[in-house]
């Protein structure tokens, strides 16, 4: 069931031409950052070559991409999940759902799924740039796959709480710009942690930044995932409850 | 016969606008049921609390023996639901839709294609499938809506307006459709084309204010027959409703009563004997067309209801 919703929301995904220029858009972009940021490690070369223990390859070209592409990635989620719920309530088609025989964790996770299996094409291919160089030179594996792990979860997060904007009300586009707004917020939220006073540390708690940079790092603690695994937890099943709910009250 | 579907006491509150007020439902296999009554009476509701698209307030349903809020998986699985705005997505074909509405009724994977082409052979698509649905005309639009609500072959098929926005021809067809399907599984259609219940329903149920105000089949409605009748004077009407085989008298205007009574038509004979004795000058005995249509206004009107409450 979680699948055939799945399947249908990316059928519909990719016959809207908004799916493949995301998908051109994002290429291009990353690949000139990617480029750029080649063509400085070329520069610093000669001066990386006098220190011992330099960052490589995969610190200066790797590790900045993801950074970036991080950032892309909550500018385009929001655009991407609007429509998940809101759309089918404002066409009626949710009707169609509500009426089948698929309970609301399977519609949510279902919807889930297939703007998941969206996202992971994009970071699929943004995978690919980093691994191309795999060819020239040695690289640092590990930290390649932190830097994935990163990306991966920080778009998981932003997905889930697209999804349950979406839910909440029946203009895509009041969905696209609260969780825009949303998304900004929790990755801003570090910034009132910095000032040091004891009590500001929860802000850091809170914020995708200060889980992701030291993952970034390829260094991944435990901690940082499950913040993200109980980020995606708490937005799906507030998104069940919030379609639960409108049944009773729509 | 076995009964489908019992809704008991149904009761729906919109914060504080209490639109369905305790309308119990019961369907059984092979009635066509319709729902009748004015806009904003709380039809939709009740379709869409049938469905299971909407929590009552108060009230339970059980379908097929299934308890429709506390198992709701098991029995909307034997429910086919058209809402008033065919649930399709624009993007895909009319084939795919069909496929994955087949899928997500939890039809077997292997049994999906011979589903949905049983489905677009039953409402006339066979030549629409490889079409898009956002180019669909409104009338093929509504079969598509139908299809996905056979597609299953649930016992209970809940139809809102189906024949909405459809040419005659097309209606005709769908009405066709509807009684076809009526002789397997059970079905509730609202509408507010009266000769369209008269054609395929087998019981009516009329709802006003959001209350259950009739609700007999079809047969007992038919053998309800009624008389309009014309006097050159205007006798008391409890004059004429003393006589044994009439039941209800409606003065229209002055001299002119409409008669009811079971299988009235078979004593008009001794009507108009009678009306002759008693000297009133009869001018006109006719047989009254549209009783359901009397019957919807009684119930739904204003006029109505004050007649309701002078004659309690």
């Amino acid at each position: 069931m979680i699948r055939t919703i799945a399947a249908r929301e990316l059928r519909s995904l990719f016959f809207s031409p908004l799916a493949w220029i995301m998908l051109g858009l994002i290429q291009f972009i990353l690949a000139w950052s990617f480029l750029g940021n080649i063509d400085t490690f070329f520069s610093l070369q000669s001066e990386l070559l006098k220190i011992r223990n330099a960052p490589g390859v995969t610190d200066l070209v790797v590790a900045p991409l993801f950074e970036f592409a991080r950032i892309l990635m909550l500018m385009i989620t929001p655009l991407i999940t609007m429509r998940l719920i809101s759309e089918e309530s404002q066409s009626g088609s949710i009707q169609l759902l509500l009426s089948s025989p698929a309970s609301m964790t399977q519609i949510i996770l279902g919807k889930y799924a297939g703007a998941m299996t969206f996202m992971l094409c994009i970071i699929g291919l943004t995978s690919l740039m980093p691994l191309s160089l795999g060819f020239a030179t040695p690289l640092d594996y590990g930290k390649l796959l932190a830097g994935i792990l990163t990306l991966t979860l920080n778009t998981s997060a932003f997905v889930a709480l697209g999804l349950f904007m979406s839910t909440l009300t029946r203009q895509p586009i009041i969905a696209a710009i609260s969780s825009s707004g949303l998304l900004i917020f929790f990755w801003i939220m570090n910034a009132a942690g910095t000032t040091g006073a004891a009590d500001a540390n929860i802000f850091n708690q809170l914020s995708f930044t200060y889980h992701s940079l030291q993952m970034l790092r390829g260094i991944v603690y435990s901690a940082d995932v499950i913040y993200f695994i109980l980020f995606i937890t708490g937005f799906l099943m507030l998104s069940i409850r919030q379609l639960e709910n409108r049944r009773v009250q729509p | 016969m076995s009964v489908l579907l019992q809704a008991h006491h149904l009761h729906r509150y919109y914060a504080d606008n209490h639109a369905v007020k305790d309308v119990s439902i019961e369907l059984k296999q092979g009635d066509i049921l319709a729902l009748l009554g004015p806009n904003g009476a709380g039809k939709s509701s009740c379709m869409q609390m049938l469905a299971g698209t909407l929590a009552p307030s108060e009230g339970e349903i059980i379908i097929n023996g299934y308890d429709l809020l506390e198992q709701p998986q098991q029995a909307k699985q034997h429910i086919g639901y058209l809402p008033d705005r065919p649930p399709v997505y624009p993007e895909l074909s009319v084939d795919e839709y069909l496929d994955y509405t087949a899928r997500l009724r939890a039809v077997n994977k292997a049994q999906v294609v011979t589903a949905r082409e049983k489905a677009k052979h039953n409402c006339g698509l066979e030549q629409q499938g490889r079409k898009l649905i956002a180019h669909l005309s409104k009338g093929y639009l509504q079969r598509v809506g139908i299809a996905q609500a056979i597609i299953h072959e649930p016992a209970i098929i809940i139809l809102d307006e189906p024949t909405i926005g459809l040419d005659p021809n097309q209606m005709r067809e769908i009405r066709q459709l509807i009684a076809e399907l009526g002789e397997k599984h059970g079905i509730i259609l609202s509408t507010h084309i009266l000769p369209e219940v008269d054609a395929v329903c087998n019981r009516v149920q009329i709802i006003a204010d959001g209350c259950s105000v009739y609700n007999r089949s079809m047969d007992e409605l038919r053998q309800q027959s009624q008389l309009s009748l014309r006097l050159e004077k205007t006798p008391q009407s409890t004059l004429i409703e003393s006589l044994d085989y009439i039941e209800s008298v409606i003065e229209l205007a002055p001299g002119h009563f409409l008669l009811s009574g079971n299988q009235l038509h078979r004593h008009q004979s001794k009507l108009s004997q009678y009306c002759v004795e008693q000297g009133w000058g009869l001018l006109e005995m006719s047989p009254a067309r549209n009783n359901l249509e009397q019957l919807f206004v009684h119930f739904t009107s204003r006029d109505g209801k004050q007649f309701d409450e002078e004659a309690a």
